[in-house]
């Protein structure tokens, strides 16, 4: 009898919708059915059932080509690397559960590595801004229940989080907010008339890169001041109309996407929305929050944070303290400038994502890849180590965009020796510990690894 | 295990009165125990005081607010690592708010055994059991908050104690928890909205309850559960002039209430970080403290106790569940201000904040923390805390018992302020000439706080059968140092601590990782069909995870120690 | 004075990070006790010997110490950390963190440096007859007290991020700046002698800043009040004075919102 999953968590967008339904067969080796997911998620459950994903970690030979190899080598090769490298870069996890997470803060604590995740070019600036500026902001649960003024800033959900909207932000019913959508303020910012925008009752079509000179718009009007007749190519008129929106609304929900993040001014684009968020709470309740991308990319984020510290660009290699300044320890830079000498990419396609010209940097040094699947970054690499999908063939916890942790289920049973993140990289950290006649800091950790890989 | 045997130092144990008496302390397999065999490890504390493992009743030590504030204060770690390990263990990182490795090493290098982790937003247990198992050596619980939780507020608004213990007893299961929090009753739930309930009468909106409600009501399901410990409260009003009058007030709600438990506590609430909560005056011109007509009421009412919240004058982080205090708070220094509200449960705020000795505000803080404790009768009911990190970082404990013990150190310190006189003139402190002794410290660290969360039978205390959590400190108890710097010295670094019955500390450097465990009420109790019904449709309407996510799942507390508590139907 | 000379001798193949380049830290030292300070090359630790001859002597203080770098150093970072007092010349370039938290005492690079240049300052003076890239006279990350006092001046161009946090002190940029100049900040001047593409003075609450040249893009946050004429570093000229944050808090002073001040040149 086939098997139906519910409540499954959807290793997709930073939505991390936990309200999925997988059918599996008997087995438990094959997603037959996925309902409620959008269809990237669906997909990414179906992906699971693809007869050619890696079983065997490859390592790259002399003659160029890839040639699959025992776990045991891959194991011994990462940790000889990473121990032989002055400064290691460890980077990735857009899709890796905590546990994975955790475990790599050993690794890179032992090879004195720099630490850091996708954030570092994606929402990154938002972290520099929360640094400057504090983060007053919310879980979702609050904005459906109560948010009659939600502003996308630089987002567009209903591509990038396509369930967003019908879970969190302009269409549920809440309990104060019976009337849905009816009863919402949609207001979106972005250069192009995106399906959000089209959505939306304000839509200021501002000119591209000038978000900093709107908000600072928006703020000055909100303590009374006049401010020009145009704004980034925004009509003061209009712009007079949102504030008063903003205002008068009984809860004001500002999200955020690389629409900021990733224009000039990056991280104070963020840093103004959210002296923007404080204002607000002078003359109504305000929120906002950024619109992570993956649905574990929060994770490091917190767990580094109480692991070292610091959410991401985190340099081990000091020994006695963890320092982190992005621009210098931020894994582009580091790149760039040639401040690294290994490179291992986990759970993410820094082939696909980076600029080519960081990519060729790292190049030169060795380069691991660790992922379930084949990527760009897979087939460049000097050693591909495939483990376990984190939220399809591996549980876990994962954090929200509102860094909620929602403890995901595995659905299926994982392929036949294939690790987790988590049992790789305690391999890893085990034969590093070995090579260099150390004993291993488990804490709990060997303990917490039992972690049942079906629940029902 | 091995058997230790700790030799001949001057033991300090007020759970047997036993003070200063020289005399050894036999450890074997985890436990205290009468006699060892000749095969003993033996350790000399000639000359040494001996007292069980620090308790911990109250500090931010776990969870999705303390990792704000870590998250957002990359300068909190900027050249700044105090008594980082040299090496061979975790990295250690940050001031105010350490990471979970320094936060486990600094404690045991105190002699601490037993850390409260006082507010967990049910909504992110996950995420505080996974903190809870990154850290090191020391055993941790946490309170899940429930006042402002709506199934709460809508079934004490109904007057429905038993389906409010019976929520009550659910989450604290689902969220392995181990008793009820209470912060800003009422006043976090306004914040939703932007408000804030500042009178034990001011209306939640939509809810229509009040604060005085929600504190009696949880109270009485406190008692009728029986859980081990009581209401634990952080009052309304927190942080500002004259907000003693409401304390009062809140505190004698106590009174109609009587402790009903298996675990030998004797009080109905437990009061925290009083400090914030004993101030006079209208503003902050004429801020002045009322720590002496606070103390003298909790003196003469055994029902309730307290902790002290002591303000150390460092620069730390302040981080509460009073959503609307953190909002106040941000619009007096500036500063960066994260806010968390948590759909149907509660909300948090974090602002760095200085404490600042060239501030009369601040120095009046000051005193007024130690005024508490030094107005104390009943050290058993009073105990040492500085709400870490609201106050100061945990590592100052051992700079309030210096405070506390000597008014040498005291007048000290008031020397360095730029307004002494003006501090002087607010407070009590410059005329106080008592000095605690070593015994009362032991009180108001371990056995006191021990036995307020129903843990008299396993901490606090030397005695055989209780858990060989063991701190010896570099101090003579018969002649005890003139200089007060050398108590700090002492008790910021144990001389030997021993956790569950192994050596983790010697001279003050981490030596293992112990054997930690993670404490959490097991509430059994018959399954109330109406208030599953609730639960159920709240998470298919109002909640935006699944129930069958919610619970916090094993594998995340993979040492737990479980305290069953059976409720007669 | 005394002069100790650091000769490049090997290029580090990950950056030096050589916080002991000070004269605090070489002050009474032999040679041979310089070349041996540490610091860190990724998580090796290395020495100022590694990568370079040492040669000269140090005073017996830092304020008595002068040190020359003879030659390039792109590839060193955090000369003159922490420093209090003497002097460092650097005859070419340096990297990240030149003269970074310094207190006192003066820096003299040759050439350009790159980002951070003079963050979380105290005090001293920094001198560079080149160009900067990003974050001159910046707080570090999270820091609401950034450049406190001191002096730097990049005869070239520089990046963004100018003066973030600032509360004191001056920073001169001779030629070019792109945005976000003194972000935050609550004090100090920073004097822009070329052009700025934008955002000057965003959430700004209190301090100077006087652009010699053009500013492409106002903020709508700041509002023309008057015009006057300035005498500004050695320049004279008619400016147009501009008052802000407009939306930013701002302390009161006997009743009155005190702003902080944009002064643009006027057009000729």
């Amino acid at each position: 009898m086939p098997k139906l999953i519910t409540q499954v968590g959807c290793p997709y967008c930073g939505s991390s919708c936990d309200d999925i339904e997988v059918l599996v067969s008997d087995d438990g080796k094959k997603v037959l059915e996925v309902h409620n997911a959008c269809t990237i998620g669906n997909n990414l459950f179906h992906h699971a059932n693809d007869s050619t994903r890696p079983m065997l970690p490859r390592k790259r030979q002399p003659d160029g080509s890839m040639k699959e190899i025992s776990y045991d080598e891959a194991v011994d090769y990462t940790a000889k690397t990473l121990l032989a490298a002055k400064k290691p870069l460890i980077f990735g996890f857009g899709s890796t559960n905590c546990e994975g997470m955790s475990a790599v803060g050993r690794v890179a604590e032992k090879a004195g590595a720099v630490l850091d995740n996708c954030a570092s070019i994606c929402h990154g600036p938002s972290f520099l801004a929360i640094f400057d500026n504090g983060y007053p902001s919310c879980t979702l649960g609050e904005v459906k229940n109560r948010a009659d003024c939600v502003v996308f800033w630089g987002c567009n959900p209903m591509h990038a989080h396509p369930r967003h909207t019908s879970r969190y932000s302009i269409f549920p019913r809440g309990f104060f907010t019976q009337k849905g959508q009816m009863q919402r303020t949609i207001i979106s910012v972005d250069p192009r008339v995106s399906d959000t925008a089209k959505l939306a009752d304000i839509h200021y079509m501002l000119n591209q890169g000038h978000d900093y000179e709107l908000f600072d718009a928006f703020r000055t009007v909100l303590r009374g001041h006049d401010i020009p007749d145009e704004v980034a190519g925004i009509k003061k008129e209009q712009i007079l109309q949102g504030a008063e929106a903003m205002k008068k609304a009984r809860f004001v929900m500002i999200f955020f996407g690389m629409g900021c993040t990733h224009t000039d001014g990056r991280n104070h684009n963020v840093d103004i929305a959210i002296s923007l968020t404080r204002d607000l709470n002078t003359h109504t309740k305000a929120s906002i929050m950024a619109m992570r991308g993956h649905y574990n990319i929060a994770g490091p984020g917190q767990v580094w944070s109480w692991q070292f510290g610091f959410p991401y660009c985190i340099d081990l290699s000091k020994g006695s303290h963890a320092h982190m300044n992005p621009g210098e320890t931020s894994s582009v830079d580091l790149a760039m400038r040639d401040e690294v000498d290994c490179f291992v990419n986990v759970g993410t396609d820094a082939g696909a994502h980076w600029p080519i010209d960081a990519v060729k940097h790292v190049k030169k040094h060795p380069f691991i890849t660790i992922d379930p699947n084949f990527c760009m970054a897979s087939e460049i690499s000097d050693l591909h180590i495939p483990v376990r999908i984190a939220g399809v063939d591996e549980g876990g916890v994962v954090y929200r965009m509102d860094n909620v942790p929602i403890q995901f289920k595995a659905v299926l049973k994982g392929l036949t020796g294939v690790p987790s993140d988590e049992e790789l990289f305690d391999m890893i950290y085990e034969r590093m510990c070995k090579l260099t006649l150390t004993e291993p800091i488990w804490l709990a950790a060997l303990e917490h690894r039992k972690y049942p890989s079906v629940v029902s | 295990m091995a058997e230790i045997l700790i030799k001949n130092g001057f033991v300090i144990d007020p759970t047997r009165k036993i003070d200063g008496d020289v005399a050894d302390v036999a450890i074997k397999d985890g436990k205290i125990v009468d006699t060892v065999s000749s095969a003993a490890k033996v350790i000399d504390a000639k000359g040494k005081v001996v007292m069980a493992g620090g308790v911990d009743v109250h500090a931010h030590v776990a969870g999705p607010k303390v990792n704000v504030g870590r998250l957002f204060r990359p300068e909190d770690k900027l050249f700044k690592s105090p008594m980082a390990q040299k090496n061979g263990y975790r990295m250690e990182s940050g001031f105010s708010v350490p990471s979970t490795f320094k936060t486990g090493y600094d404690y045991a290098r105190m002699g601490y055994a037993f850390v409260m982790e006082a507010a967990m937003p049910p909504l992110f247990t996950a995420h505080v059991h996974e903190e809870i198992h990154d850290t090191p050596i020391i055993d941790e619980a946490a309170l899940p908050v429930f006042g402002n939780n709506w199934f709460v507020m809508d079934y004490l608004k109904k007057g429905e104690i038993e389906n409010t213990a019976a929520y009550i007893a659910w989450l604290i299961r689902v969220t392995k928890g181990f008793g009820i929090k209470v912060v800003n009753p009422g006043g976090t739930a306004a914040w939703s909205w932007g408000l804030n309930c500042l009178s034990l009468d001011d209306p939640v909106p939509y809810f229509e309850i009040t604060p005085r409600e929600i504190i009696i009501g949880l109270m009485k399901a406190n008692e009728y559960l029986g859980l081990p410990h009581s209401m634990h409260i952080h009052q309304n009003n927190l942080g500002n002039p004259g907000n003693y009058a409401i304390t009062l007030d809140s505190l004698k709600l106590a009174e109609g209430i009587k402790p009903k438990n298996k675990f030998g506590r004797e009080q109905v609430m437990h009061s925290t970080h009083l400090q914030f909560h004993s101030y006079g005056g209208d503003s902050w011109a004429n801020f002045e403290s009322k720590a002496k007509e606070v103390m003298d009421y909790v003196n003469q009412n055994k029902g309730i106790t307290v902790d002290l919240g002591c303000v150390t004058l460092d620069e730390t982080t302040t981080m509460t569940a009073d959503g609307p205090f953190e909002h106040h708070l941000n619009h007096l220094n500036h500063l960066k201000w994260c806010n968390v509200d948590v759909e149907l449960e509660t909300a948090a705020g974090v602002v760095p904040y200085v404490y600042d000795k060239n501030i009369k505000v601040c120095g009046i803080q000051w005193a007024v923390g130690l005024e508490l404790g030094l107005y104390a009768t009943d050290p058993n009911r009073t105990f040492v805390s500085t709400d870490h990190p609201n106050a100061g970082p945990f590592i100052r404990y051992p700079r309030i018992i210096k405070w506390l013990m000597s008014k040498k150190a005291r007048e000290a310190t008031l020397d360095t302020f730029k307004y002494k006189d003006k501090v002087i003139d607010a407070t009590n402190i410059h005329s106080m000439d008592r000095e605690l002794t070593l015994y009362e410290i032991a009180q108001m660290t371990r056995s006191g706080p021990a036995k307020c969360l129903g843990l008299s039978n396993i901490y606090g205390g030397l005695a055989p059968g209780m858990n060989a959590d063991v701190g010896v400190f570099d101090l003579n108890y018969k002649n005890m140092p003139s200089d007060p710097e050398m108590i700090e010295k002492a008790f910021l670094r144990a001389a030997c601590f021993i956790k569950s019955g192994e050596i983790v500390v010697r001279d003050g450097e981490v030596l293992g990782h112990g054997h930690k465990n993670t404490i959490w009420v097991n509430v059994k109790m018959p399954e109330n069909p109406q208030v599953m019904r609730d639960i159920t449709q709240s998470f298919t309407k109002d909640y935006t995870v699944g129930l069958s996510n919610y619970p916090v799942r094993d594998y995340l507390a993979p040492h737990p120690f479980v305290i069953d508590v059976d409720v007669e139907a | 004075m005394a002069t100790v000379t650091l000769k490049p001798t090997k290029t580090p193949t990950i950056m030096f990070e050589a916080f002991n380049i000070t004269p605090d830290a070489f002050a009474g030292k032999t040679p041979a006790q310089i070349a041996a300070l540490e610091g860190r090359e990724g998580k090796i630790k290395v020495t100022i010997g590694d990568f370079f001859e040492v040669s000269g002597s140090p005073g017996a203080t830092a304020a008595e110490t002068d040190i020359v770098i003879a030659g390039d150093c792109s590839r060193v970072k955090y000369i003159g950390n922490k420093m209090t007092a003497g002097s460092i010349t650097v005859n070419g370039n340096a990297d990240m963190y030149v003269g970074g938290w310094m207190k006192g005492g003066k820096i003299h690079v040759k050439g350009n440096v790159h980002s951070f240049c003079g963050i979380g300052m105290e005090g001293g003076d920094i001198l560079i007859d080149g160009k900067a890239e990003n974050y001159v006279g910046c707080a570090y990350r999270g820091d609401w007290r950034g450049m406190k006092d001191g002096t730097i001046r990049i005869k070239g161009s520089a990046g963004n991020d100018i003066g973030t946090f600032m509360l004191g002190g001056t920073i001169i940029i001779e030629n070019n700046a792109f945005i976000h100049v003194s972000t935050h900040a609550e004090g100090g001047t920073v004097i822009i002698k070329g052009d700025v593409e934008g955002r000057v003075g965003g959430q700004m609450v209190k301090g100077d800043i006087y652009i010699l040249g053009k500013v492409q893009y106002m903020l709508p946050g700041f509002k023309k009040i008057e015009v006057v004429e300035k005498e500004v570093d050695g320049v004279k000229g008619t400016f147009d004075h501009y008052i802000g944050d407009l939306g930013e808090r701002h302390p009161k002073s006997k009743g009155k919102e005190i702003f902080a001040n944009l002064y643009v040149k006027a057009a000729a």
